[in-house]
């Protein structure tokens, strides 16, 4: 679709039409107290040298992969992209954000994002995937939320172990509710602490993530049992890592009333944080309760198979205040790039290369605990582990940051008590040669 | 669409303004729609109800009802609590256009002054509204 702006006589005869003088007019009932009524303060336009000149120059300033070795995931992650799916996104009928209604005029959309909803179900074990969500962090706050709907009780509660600025999310969208955010401590093994998930009562949900943001691997299984003891509350497995599942037993196999996080990971470029792709899917019991839009599969008056828009009276243009969740749009083309990408590496591919990211990350680990150093906790990891590095830390830190390596993430700045550990990430990008540079240069 | 007059208005129940039915069965009120309303809404594919021993007052929302082309919402005829719900509605929310004021019963109130059972219409004076929303 193409967009072209009014020309001035269009605008001039429009107003007439309407009885107003100036544009401004329109605008008349928004009180000056919301409006901006100095001019924006904008620098010059560039000329196109100009501006690639100042974005080369923003890129200098940055250490971007492959050009320096970054050992850095924590909810976003640095894989390798299969050249077709990047020829398949760039055709110019997938690109839109929007979930399209008319099924008369989109049928490819329609089927892509079914084939997404389908490959998302599969990946996680679960029933019914939605059309996708904005992100993991708000996929996660849509979830309590529908927790909350299902239960109609007031209290949720979420593990320490969650991505830290997945709960700030949540918070931010609880606070203003009547709703309340428990949240549950990690124990010495870097999981959630199962014997305080027992101590908690009429929860509507119990929110935990696996792997979780210390890349350890969650006991779903007994995390599960565990809050299954109370019928009632719903077991929501986060991740930012889809990956993990394809040697990981699936959410959905051990339990799970709601699975959802973030899809980045499945053939989305890291782009410096963004966009995302919430990944959402939840049982059959709970569909009428989903956030966000669903694409079904029907036929149409001829008996041919066809794709429309599904339960929409669940959505915000048709039940207003009462819609399950004010997003009415998703990531379209994000989610047609992580369906493309799991389509092209089939599920085979996907276990081939899940088995990949963690046997290198488990010879680094190793190769950091040959090397004397403490890997912070026991319990088992995908691709992403805490280490402890020796006292002066900030130093080595920053001396690897001159020499182009980023040696993970400081956890210290969203977990005080965790002074000295780095969460450090690998991914099939990562090479020996450069594993056994960044502990020698942390080790010495 | 049904004719005013093809209409199954029963003379043993009483109707609320938003079309609502109530019947008095012992000391509990049976609670749906009518046969005007399901005809209005059309094929009913889900019905979501409230939960036994909810408390909900006259004019509040006690569920919803969502047919193909439309969702509307139930509201409560009198004040009382919930005493039980139709769970055959979960698997057949058809009842509620085949069997309106039998099978298709939605809740039963145990009514905190059985007497605002009698401030709701008659047939005749549902009909008459009926009719007056048809001109």
């Amino acid at each position: 679709m193409r967009y072209l702006p009014h020309t001035e006589q269009e605008i001039a005869e429009m107003l007439q039409a309407v009885g107003a003088e100036h544009l401004n007019d329109l605008f008349s009932t928004i009180p000056d107290s919301c409006c901006t009524l100095q001019q924006l303060d904008l620098p010059d336009p560039l000329t196109e040298w100009e501006l690639n000149e100042h974005m080369s120059g923003l890129a200098a300033s940055m250490a971007v992969a492959p050009e320096a070795k970054v050992f850095l995931g924590a909810g976003s992650y640095d894989h390798y992209t299969p050249a077709a799916a990047v020829q398949l996104l760039s055709r110019g009928e997938f690109v839109t954000a929007y979930t399209p209604y008319q099924p008369e005029v989109s049928q490819g959309t329609l089927q892509a994002i079914y084939e997404y909803q389908t490959l998302v179900t599969r990946l996680l074990g679960m029933d019914v995937a939605n059309a996708s969500m904005y992100d993991g962090a708000s996929a996660l706050a849509e979830a309590l939320l529908m927790a909350v709907r299902v239960t109609r009780r007031k209290k949720v509660a979420v593990s320490e172990a969650v991505h830290p600025l997945y709960r700030r999310v949540v918070n931010t969208y609880f606070h203003p509710t009547e709703f309340e955010v428990v949240e549950v401590p990690y124990g010495k093994d870097g999981r959630t602490d199962l014997s305080r998930i027992g101590s908690l009562e009429e929860m509507a949900a119990v929110a935990v993530q696996s792997p979780n943001f210390f890349g350890c691997i969650e006991d779903l299984q007994a995390v599960s049992e565990r809050v299954h003891t109370d019928a009632k509350t719903l077991f929501i497995v986060g991740f930012t890592e889809p990956l993990a599942y394809g040697l990981l037993k699936s959410p959905g196999g051990h339990g799970a009333d709601i699975a959802c996080g973030e899809g980045q990971s499945l053939g989305i470029p890291r782009s410096f944080g963004g966009p995302g792709l919430g990944m959402f899917a939840a049982k059959m019991t709970y569909v009428r309760q989903m956030p966000g839009r669903l694409i079904g599969q029907t036929m149409d008056k001829d008996g041919r198979r066809a794709f429309v828009l599904t339960l929409a009276t669940r959505e915000q243009h048709i039940r207003r205040e009462k819609a399950t969740s004010n997003i009415c749009s998703n990531q379209g083309l994000c989610a047609t790039a992580s369906a493309i990408y799991m389509a092209s590496l089939g599920g085979t591919g996907i276990r081939g290369l899940a088995r990949l990211n963690y046997d290198k990350a488990e010879y680094l680990k190793t190769a950091f605990h040959d090397a004397g150093l403490a890997v912070a906790f026991g319990s088992p990891t995908f691709n992403e582990f805490v280490i402890r590095f020796p006292e002066g830390s900030e130093q080595t830190y920053r001396r690897l940051l001159e020499k182009n390596i980023v040696a993970g993430l400081p956890l210290v700045r969203y977990y005080p008590n965790l002074k000295d550990h780095y969460l450090l990430c690998v991914t099939e990008t990562a090479s020996k040669e450069d594993m056994d540079t960044l502990v020698r240069e942390v080790a010495s | 669409m049904k004719e005013i007059s093809e209409l199954q208005l029963p003379e043993d129940v009483r109707y609320a303004e938003d079309h609502e039915w109530a019947k008095s069965q012992g000391d509990v009120l049976r609670v749906g729609i009518s046969d005007y309303a399901q005809d209005q809404l059309g094929d009913i594919v889900f019905v979501e109800l409230p939960q036994a021993g909810d408390r909900l007052k006259k004019g509040d929302e006690f569920g919803t009802v969502e047919s193909v082309k439309a969702v509307s919402e139930l509201f409560m005829p009198v004040s009382g609590e919930i005493t039980a719900v139709n769970g055959a509605l979960e698997d057949a929310p058809e009842l509620v256009n085949t069997a309106p004021y039998s099978d298709g019963w939605m809740i039963d109130v145990k009514p905190d002054d059985p007497s605002e059972l009698d401030a709701l219409m008659d047939r005749d004076a549902y009909l008459d509204m009926l009719k007056g929303s048809e001109q």
